[in-house]
């Protein structure tokens, strides 16, 4: 009588965890459609493992670098794990978790995040508790997510309190029940691939019409916070003899001030790293600020893209020693199926956009 | 931390595991540290206030004890001795030495509850904004009106011999501090606790169970009503809301305070259960009662309880009432004779409302509760003539006319809550007479209140829930008890599903402003 | 007993005081009757009911009620 009370409650209770967990993958959102970035973080998953160089950092880099040009111009095999509005602590944790999956050669920081510190004057408002998710809730769990949900928490979040809605993400999301669309239940199991190796595909062309201006700034140090995370960044890398890169995008907007150049220039001499910042090689680089954006300069599309990476893949190539791998046969087999999707995705969303 | 905080959750899930591993003998000393650390939790620096508390009590409850342990032994070893007079001679002299105790331990807690009380509210708040007492202008130390009258009854009833003075300083301390029951009563006496609270408990999986499904049911009504609904009854405060929408908002007030207080109570008395402590119950359906007296029996009834016991009967038979009442009676008849009553009724809703607040609204609230009691009181044979007449009172219909008429004119009361400028209050209250703005029900202002048509959905399904829940506990006793008595996959299924609305209903999280309980701030 | 049954009566005619013995339980005398009982038992009887007798136990019937008149009597 016992035993069958025990097995009833047993049995009862993993029904019970079977529709919660059914419940937490409905309501989650599904980034398929809209807000398509929220996505990225999941999608390194299938494809860790084999990658020489690895990319972190916000919209900076997956709007601007493609991989596949890498691959096809220099055989050069990475990824890019960027997310929308990533933070530098962001960026840190998910380079920390990239080196449980694989040790890259080189790791590429785009330093624009430098600039949001958690308590400077910089615009802190930019840290908002949707961009903490979209960043966070694709990771595997590990404790490189969880001390990265630390770092991110916002002031909103109410601290601590939080962690439970990142463990169990049904807390957040549970009122979404009235929201769903057809895509929570196309996409409950399985999701589409929307990126190219981290990175989001963008065909529009939308010339830059006037000149980028922003106010000058009172004060132009880097808040404390971020150069902790760059000094961690630096100690993490040395550590599994891989080469930190830095770069800034040569996106217009938002402005990279000459101050925060020259705090980075005088980092990276003085830890001997790489730092390219981009804007000063435009014309190298042979951008058309007509052609080469699809939103008046904030991002690159896939045509400028193409030319940056074809630009870096040769200091990466050449500079940083990153191998060619197209002759190994299995690497080439993966990255002739990951070119084909590519291409497809181009012609789809090329034809898509003429059409309109 | 609230008890809609996923840290309460998982504090009280602790406590109630660790309970039951450890050895019987220190499960009571369990409950005080996590008492303890729950209300250091809220801010060390209130500290201080639970252990004067605490700790005058203690030694006032323990002199006062020790006297009239002395007076027994003394009595008994010369029983043959003495005389009636000398006996009752003795007795009234220790007695006289106990008040003095008494008092001055009452004197000094009320003190510290009325300085804690006018810091919050202007003009004092502004005075000591920038003092080293800033932290007492932003609230009140957590708990403070509940466990202070808790304790200062505890020292009347031992003045009073009906209760015996605790000698465990650690046992008083957890009556004093029992943490289900910090935040929001209900206001127990020791008696009422003390046989379940210090006694060991063997597991029981259906006290259990039946702790946790009430707090299952608190959660929701807390959780899927009042928080949904706080956000209307904050609109509807706004000026443009008279006439109907004076009535909306006494409604609409209401479901949020019955929720969040019955629900909170509900939390209380269910975490409790779950411990194998009984806690005395404070609210019966109050809203099935059919006049206002009888409302303030069934809601928030302990502290009904305690203002009858130590202010309404004290006042209403001391020496100087009876004397009134008789010389009363001579002049004035029957209204006369009942002149002390009322006496001490003003005197018991006027305690009452500044135990709310000490702003006026809470004055006046008071009285107005006091004045529709004594006038249903002084209408009585009126009504009971024209029932008789009628034969109303076996009709059903008549019960159900009497609980709206009750249900209606205690949401007009209620509303002063709401109001700490008086003035408005009364001005709201005189719109109903004179604005007959039906409109606003259909044209659109619903809408505009913060609730979406979903939102009235659910507040509405959850109503006729709570409604017919409260039916069945009217008509056949427990509900879970009915439950229980179902096949365990029925019991399973409606309890998860109870569980899932709360989890996807509830209002939580980012987004919508936890709001605190609302009998917190008293 | 007389006096005390026919004070109580006269506060609720309707009821049979000889015979009920739950008359605080069952809800039939209220505060406000009982602070009126103990100003008739003052006038009465001359004993003054103190505060802390005021417990249901000594109000639910009519004998309780006495036996606690004689106490206090005899106190």
């Amino acid at each position: 009588m016992k035993k069958k009370r025990i097995v009833t409650l047993a049995v009862t209770l993993c029904l019970c965890l079977a529709v919660l967990w059914f419940l937490q993958l409905l309501l989650m959102p599904k980034y398929m459609d809209v807000s398509r970035d929220g996505a990225l973080t999941g999608e390194y998953y299938d494809n860790a493992g084999n990658n020489d160089v690895i990319f972190v950092g916000d919209c900076e880099v997956y709007e601007n670098f493609s991989p596949i040009t890498l691959w096809e111009e220099y055989g050069i095999t990475s990824y890019i794990r960027g997310g929308p509005q990533q933070l530098i602590w962001q960026s840190y944790y998910l380079m920390e978790e990239t080196f449980r999956y694989e040790t890259p050669k080189v790791m590429v920081f785009n330093v624009l995040s430098m600039k949001y510190d958690t308590n400077a004057a910089t615009g802190s408002s930019t840290q908002r508790e949707a961009y903490n998710r979209m960043n966070l809730d694709g990771m595997r769990w590990s404790s490189s997510k969880w001390n990265s949900i630390l770092a991110s928490m916002t002031e909103e979040e109410a601290q601590w309190q939080s962690m439970f809605t990142y463990l169990f993400p049904i807390l957040r999301y549970h009122d979404r029940w009235s929201q769903l669309t057809q895509d929570d239940f196309t996409y409950l199991f399985q999701k589409d691939q929307i990126s190219d190796n981290g990175y989001l595909m963008q065909v529009g062309v939308k010339p830059v019409t006037d000149e980028h201006v922003e106010r000058p700034l009172v004060d132009y140090s880097f808040g404390q916070t971020s150069w902790d995370y760059l000094d961690k960044m630096v100690a993490l890398c040395q550590q599994y003899g891989t080469e930190l890169v830095l770069i800034k995008a040569p996106t217009l907007s938002p402005v990279w001030w000459d101050e925060w150049d020259q705090q980075i220039e005088e980092y990276a001499q003085a830890h001997g790293l790489l730092y390219i910042n981009f804007l000063d090689y435009q014309e190298e680089i042979g951008i058309d600020w007509n052609t080469d954006t699809y939103d008046t300069g904030l991002h690159l599309n896939v045509y400028g893209a193409e030319k940056l990476s074809r630009y870096f893949g040769e200091i990466l190539a050449e500079q940083c020693g990153v191998p060619d791998r197209r002759g190994e046969s299995q690497i080439a087999a993966d990255w002739s199926e990951k070119v084909k999707t590519y291409q497809e995705r181009k012609q789809t969303l090329e034809s898509a956009n003429t059409q309109s | 931390m609230q008890f809609t905080s996923f840290g309460f959750l998982l504090f009280a899930a602790a406590v109630l595991l660790l309970y039951y591993l450890i050895p019987k003998r220190g499960q009571w000393i369990l409950l005080l540290a996590a008492s303890y650390f729950f209300y250091i939790w809220a801010g060390v620096e209130y500290l201080f206030f639970i252990l004067l508390t605490t700790v005058t009590t203690y030694a006032a409850a323990n002199l006062m004890g020790s006297r009239l342990a002395k007076q027994d032994a003394y009595l008994a070893a010369h029983k043959g001795e003495l005389s009636r007079e000398e006996r009752k001679g003795y007795k009234a002299q220790v007695k006289k030495g106990n008040r003095v105790w008494m008092v001055l331990c009452l004197a000094v807690n009320f003190a510290v509850l009325a300085v804690c009380k006018g810091l919050i509210i202007d003009p004092f708040r502004t005075m000591f904004q920038e003092s080293g007492l800033s932290f007492l202008t932003v609230g009140l130390p957590m708990g403070i009106s509940f466990y202070m009258f808790q304790s200062m009854g505890y020292v009347v009833d031992v003045y009073r011999g009906t209760a015996k003075a605790e000698k465990n300083f650690f046992r008083l301390a957890l009556f004093v501090s029992f943490f289900p029951q910090l935040i929001q009563g209900p206001i127990s006496k020791f008696g009422q606790v003390a046989p379940t609270l210090y006694q060991p408990h063997d597991f029981d999986g259906k006290q259990v169970s039946f702790g946790l499904q009430r707090m299952l049911w608190g959660y929701f009504k807390k959780m899927v009503i009042a928080d949904r609904i706080a956000v209307a009854v904050v609109a509807l405060k706004g000026d443009e809301f008279t006439g109907v929408g004076f009535a909306l908002l006494g409604l609409f007030y209401a479901a949020q305070i019955y929720g969040d207080f019955t629900g909170g109570i509900d939390i209380t008395i269910g975490l409790a259960q779950a411990l194998g402590i009984q806690l005395p119950e404070n609210f019966i359906r109050p809203f099935f009662s059919k006049n206002i007296a009888e409302y303030w029996r069934r809601w928030h009834r302990t502290l009904g309880e305690w203002m009858k016991d130590y202010i309404f009967y004290p006042i209403s038979v001391s020496a100087p009432m009876l004397k009134l009442s008789k010389s009363a009676k001579q002049k004035l008849g029957n209204f006369g004779r009942r002149l002390p009553v009322y006496i001490a009724s003003i005197a018991t809703w006027f305690v009452t409302g500044i135990w709310h607040g000490l702003t006026p609204n809470f004055v006046v609230w008071g009285m107005l509760n006091c004045f529709f009691i004594v006038l249903s009181e002084e209408l009585t044979p009126l009504y009971e003539k024209f029932h008789g007449r009628f034969h109303l009172k076996e009709k059903a219909w008549y019960g159900a006319f009497e609980m709206l008429r009750m249900f209606v004119l205690m949401n007009f009361i209620r509303a002063c809550d709401l109001f700490p400028n008086v003035g408005d209050y009364f001005g709201r209250v005189g719109s109903l007479f004179t604005t007959f703005n039906f409109s606003i029900l259909w044209d659109g202002t619903m809408m505009n209140l913060g609730l979406t048509a979903l939102d009235y959905g659910i507040l509405l399904a959850g109503v006729v829930l709570i409604f017919s829940v409260s039916l069945v506990q009217e008509k056949k006793g427990s509900v879970r008890e009915l439950l229980w008595s179902k096949p365990a996959a029925v019991r399973y299924i409606l309890l998860f599903a109870l569980f899932l609305v709360v989890l996807l209903m509830g209002s939580y999280g980012i987004g919508y402003n936890a709001s605190n309980f609302i009998y917190n701030q008293f | 007993m007389e006096a005390l049954l026919n004070i109580l009566q006269e506060l609720h005619p309707e009821v049979d005081f000889a015979a009920a013995d739950h008359l605080i339980d069952d809800k039939i005398l209220d505060s406000f009757d009982i602070v009126t009982l103990v100003a008739e038992i003052d006038a009465e009887y001359d004993v003054a009911i103190p505060a802390e007798e005021l417990l249901p136990e000594n109000f639910n019937s009519a004998k309780a009620l006495y036996a606690l008149i004689e106490k206090l009597q005899d106190e």
